[in-house]
């Protein structure tokens, strides 16, 4: 059984989208890691479109577009300013090694695809497959937020968590209704807006982004 | 029509607050708005005793006995804790802890958080729901700083990353849930209103169901501060200024347990199963024995009622995870008592602290001679939550308690435990903050705790005497979640 | 059957014979992009002749282990060579040509290596093989990671029907399949001791992997061992070209097909040497303990390309 070639584009996208993932855990660079994920939300962009012009569901173009302009052009913009700003694109070894984070990862894809595995037989989707590759996407952003100590990574990390999420919909449900992804994206786009607030003012009261610093309230 | 006023009041509320600035009288309008809120949720609520549930808006909204019934709590506890937070935060900006642009920063995010969770609470669409509790979270973020103390600031940090990966996963579990819905519902806008998956959801597909349950659950359960996703909930509540405190206590966990509600119902009509409620039984009754213990370490005293919001909402959890008309009729009263206690409590906290100028419980002591109105309210308050009988917790543990005896009795010695251990150590905190010797003179000007006693008096009259057409209310929500 | 034999007979020869000219090629293409001016294509023909024709040097300390394990390794990679199906599929020694069979021999050759290389005793021979050891620890499982993620596709470990389904199949876009190749790529560079995890032109101790397992061979022992270098690199090519490249190769029994067979591969060869040469050219050395991290890659993309097999294409 061979699919048609739009679909097996959108698997090699999903896959795409798998391996920028694990590109991102493996990142130490902040202005790196912000390319990854506007490569990420570009890969995401057209698969949504290659979606909605193979299923004729319109209003995926409106996903697909706003997407490319938040993700590929206008987050990363602000993203790289800040970074620019704030002066903080040195290299940060995260908490837990590379390669440890690597293999963490590829268990966690394994563990997803299991999860996804009787989904994807029941669905009815053609590209029901990619759930698998969604949840394994989410999943991987998650160890991305919980090994980073640093601010901005892991805001890209819950990003990248919901270009995932947003992957989820697209592929295996050809898109939530459109009112529902656009509240999706009003709030992405005020929580990010929130965030940059919340990382100048953290700057301002630490004289750093290193979450580092931020370990007082804890339980005695 | 009155859904409309509902929703409209608390956004234009926002907006023009936001404009108002710090010109004068921004807390009295901060008050109006929500008292007009408050109307306009007892005229819906008239409505819906009256009529029934109903359906507006081409179906984007739906109102019936038990979402109605959060409305008017919501909308209440709302417009009491504006009345209480105009001399709080005129204090609190005397003390220097505030400026106008912060004070503006609050009356608006405040009404906007109300918005949401109206929102959340009356729309039809779980997908709008998300959308809505991603919101209330998001105002409420930058108010859980709002002192920018390095202290403030990581709470709201911890708080914003906690709670966003929990409803990004709340995400993916609507997203399943649209995924099982849109074989039967086909695609489009249809598919995700609650109504016409309640109308179908013995169709459902049940592998995905229960997985999407799982989503929702952890989703909206950290934001409920279930264990052991909670550790957001006690910084983010000892950190914020107290009227924040108070309503993200006695509101947000309820709005987001009720989103859990609602899939539950859906689950359980799916799968014909006990899954989802023994899932959330398991976490409700941890959390409700971990937040006892936790309780018992504290030396702050908005962390300890904060360990004690964990406590209560697992129990409620827990009892809405049993099931059957009485249990979910105990969870429902429950939410009422706790929410009015809890705000009260913290309400009264708040000037406790401001007068001490600490939250270290060892550094505030004779309440009672220094001012005995706070004494005496937080006194009454704490009784009323630990389930001391006059008070209406007392009923509505007595019922969920009961009621675990007669359906799990396995659970109720540590129900039993905990709240036992949670009794001993927050009335041992209290009794010396409230009776202890002092050397601090009496204060010159009375705090105004209206709300705290408005709020003790309803817990205890209903604690006393629940009138008939509520009994009746509570009974038809109960019927409503699966008896 | 005799036809068979002939042509397998033919291509192990050609391999080998063939296998110092690709070396010199990509010398060649090398010299070219970094604006030096190349020694000739030939170069590793006459520097084995050179090699063959002086007298062996040996340590006295040395054991026969020593002397027999360039013949051994020069075996080892022959064989390989022989196996990969270049220009024909389906040769009388197919049956052998399994590709775990194929790490197997790989492996032994290594060890020979590595065990001749601390025969001495010297400090360099000791620390070039326990590097050795380090890369091919991690090279050899993310080489069985690639095979099994082909052998999936083809529901077998044996190269000639692997070859047979890819290049006889509809179209169609493997993303697993891509993967596998990416790290295959990263393996070869790994294993053939080329930038970025060794340098195979230079002798500085503190980088040096390779080179410092052969600086006690000399003359026809050498000789051997860079005449199995560049039979190692023809492999991995060929190998390379079987499974990711394969359309060309001549399937069974079919004479008129192999000219054609052969000119294609020659012009694949071509153009992979000339990949190879560039992708050196514009890469640095990393730092031996950064080869690791290289490597984790590689077996990363590996075992991802293996599980998007089972997700996306089954």
């Amino acid at each position: 059984m061979t699919l048609a070639y739009h679909l097996q584009i959108v698997n090699l996208l999903a896959a795409l989208l798998l391996l920028i993932s694990f590109a991102m855990l493996s990142q130490r660079r902040v202005v790196a890691l912000v390319t990854l994920f506007a490569w990420q939300g570009a890969a995401l962009a057209t698969s949504t479109a290659i979606v909605a012009w193979s299923t004729d569901q319109h209003h995926l173009y409106y996903s697909a577009a706003l997407t490319l302009l938040l993700k590929v052009i206008a987050m990363p913009w602000y993203f790289y300013r800040l970074v620019r700003k704030l002066n903080v694109n040195r290299v940060v070894e995260p908490m837990i090694n590379i390669p440890t984070t690597m293999l963490i990862g590829i268990v966690l894809v394994i563990f997803a695809f299991n999860l996804a595995l009787p989904i994807s037989e029941i669905s009815g989707t053609v590209t029901r497959s990619t759930l698998g590759i969604a949840m394994a996407i989410v999943l991987l952003s998650f160890l991305m937020m919980i090994t980073r100590t640093k601010a901005i990574p892991q805001v890209i990390g819950f990003l990248a968590m919901e270009n995932g999420l947003f992957f989820a919909a697209t592929s295996a449900t050809y898109g939530m209704p459109l009112v529902v992804e656009l509240g999706v994206a009003l709030d992405v786009l005020v929580g990010v807006f929130v965030l940059g607030i919340f990382i100048f003012q953290i700057r301002e009261t630490f004289d750093s982004l290193d979450l580092k610093h931020m370990e007082k309230l804890r339980e005695k | 029509m009155e859904i409309f006023w509902l929703l409209g009041i608390p956004l234009a509320g926002g907006v023009f607050l936001a404009l108002w600035g710090s010109r004068r009288h921004a807390p009295e309008i901060n008050a109006l708005f929500s008292l007009a809120t408050l109307l306009a949720a007892a005229a819906l609520t008239h409505r819906i005793i009256e009529d029934g549930p109903m359906m507006v808006g081409a179906g984007w909204f739906f109102i019936d006995s038990f979402n109605v019934f959060l409305v008017a709590l919501t909308a209440f506890v709302a417009f009491t804790t504006a009345l209480f937070s105009r001399p709080y935060m005129r204090i609190e900006q005397e003390h220097g802890r505030l400026n106008d642009k912060r004070l503006r920063l609050y009356h608006s995010s405040y009404q906007i958080f109300i918005g949401a969770m109206l929102l959340a609470l009356t729309t039809n669409n779980m997908g709008i729901l998300w959308v809505a509790m991603e919101a209330a979270t998001l105002a409420t973020v930058l108010l859980v700083s709002l002192y920018r103390t390095p202290a403030s600031l990581e709470a709201a940090w911890k708080y914003f990353i906690l709670c966003g990966v929990g409803i990004a996963l709340a995400l993916f579990g609507t997203i399943l849930l649209y995924f099982a819905a849109e074989k039967i519902l086909g695609s489009g806008g249809t598919a995700l209103l609650w109504t016409h998956l309640n109308g179908v959801k013995a169709q459902l597909e049940p592998t995905v169901l229960s997985l999407a349950f799982v989503f929702l659950l952890v989703g909206y359960g950290t934001k409920v501060g279930l264990a052991p996703l909670h550790s957001w909930l006690p910084d983010a509540h000892a950190e914020g200024p107290t009227p924040v405190s108070a309503v993200l206590s006695g509101l947000l966990l309820n709005v987001a347990l009720y989103a859990v509600m609602r899939s539950k119902v859906l689950v359980d009509g799916a799968l014909g199963t006990d899954m989802a409620g023994n899932l959330m039984m398991g976490f409700g009754l941890f959390s409700v024995v971990l937040a006892a213990f936790m309780i018992k370490r504290q030396t702050d005293v908005k962390r300890m009622f904060a360990y004690s919001s964990i406590e209560h909402m697992g129990l409620i959890t827990f009892a809405f995870g049993m099931g059957g008309a009485v249990a979910n009729f105990a969870a429902l009263l429950h939410m009422t008592m706790h929410s009015l206690t809890k705000s009260a409590i913290f309400f009264a906290v708040g000037h406790a602290t401001q007068k001490a100028g600490t939250q270290l419980m060892d550094d505030i002591r004779g309440l009672i001679k220094t001012n005995p109105t706070i004494g005496w309210g937080l006194m009454l308050g704490t009784i009323a939550i630990l389930g001391v009988p006059p008070f209406g917790v007392f009923a509505s543990e007595f019922l969920i308690i009961t009621t675990a005896m007669h359906e799990h009795p396995w659970a109720t010695p540590f129900l039993l435990l905990a709240l036992g251990v949670a009794f001993a150590s927050i009335f041992g905190r209290v009794q010396p903050m409230v009776f202890g010797e002092t050397e601090l003179p009496r204060l010159p000007h009375q705090p105004a705790l209206a709300p705290v006693f408005l709020h003790l008096g309803l817990v205890l009259m209903l604690g006393l005497f629940i009138p008939p057409y509520l009994a009746d209310w509570y009974r038809q929500a109960a019927e409503l979640l699966g008896g | 059957m005799s036809t068979g034999i002939l042509l397998q007979l033919a291509q192990s020869l050609l391999a080998i014979l063939l296998a110092p000219l690709l070396m010199g090629w990509v010398n060649q293409c090398r010299a070219w992009l970094q604006g030096r001016s190349a020694p000739p294509i030939t170069q590793p023909y006459r520097t084995l002749r050179k090699l063959f024709h002086k007298d062996a040097v040996i340590a006295h300390n040395a054991s026969p282990l020593f002397r027999f394990a360039p013949y051994m390794i020069f075996a080892c990679m022959a064989l390989a060579a022989g196996i990969v199906p270049t220009i024909a599929n389906d040769l009388p020694f197919s049956p052998a040509a399994d590709v775990i069979a194929l790490v197997g021999i790989f492996a032994l050759a290594r060890v020979f290596l590595a065990l001749a290389a601390m025969d001495i005793g010297s400090p360099f021979g000791t620390l070039g093989a326990r590097r050795e050891m380090l890369v091919s620890f991690l090279a050899e499982p993310a080489l069985l990671m690639v095979f099994f993620t082909a052998s999936f596709i083809a529901q077998s470990t044996e190269l000639p029907v692997i070859v047979q389904t890819l290049a006889h199949r509809e179209f169609a876009i493997y993303p697993s399949i891509s993967f596998a190749a990416v790290a295959f790529w990263m393996i070869s560079v790994a294993e053939n001791a080329r930038i970025p995890v060794d340098n195979p032109s230079t002798h500085l101790e503190l980088t040096m992997i390779h080179e410092a397992m052969i600086l006690e061979y000399s003359a026809r022992h050498l000789a051997l061992i860079e005449w199995a270098v560049a039979l190692k690199l023809f492999t991995y090519s060929t190998l390379g070209i079987a499974l990711f490249l394969p359309w060309g190769i001549a399937p069974q029994g079919d004479i008129a097909a192999l000219p054609l067979a052969l000119l294609v591969m020659i012009a694949k060869l071509l153009l992979g040497g000339a990949a190879l040469a560039f992708l050196e050219t514009i890469s640095a050395k990393v730092r031996l303990f950064r080869a690791p991290e290289f490597l984790g890659t590689a077996f990363l993309l590996a075992v991802l390309g293996m599980l998007i097999h089972f997700l996306l294409e089954v």
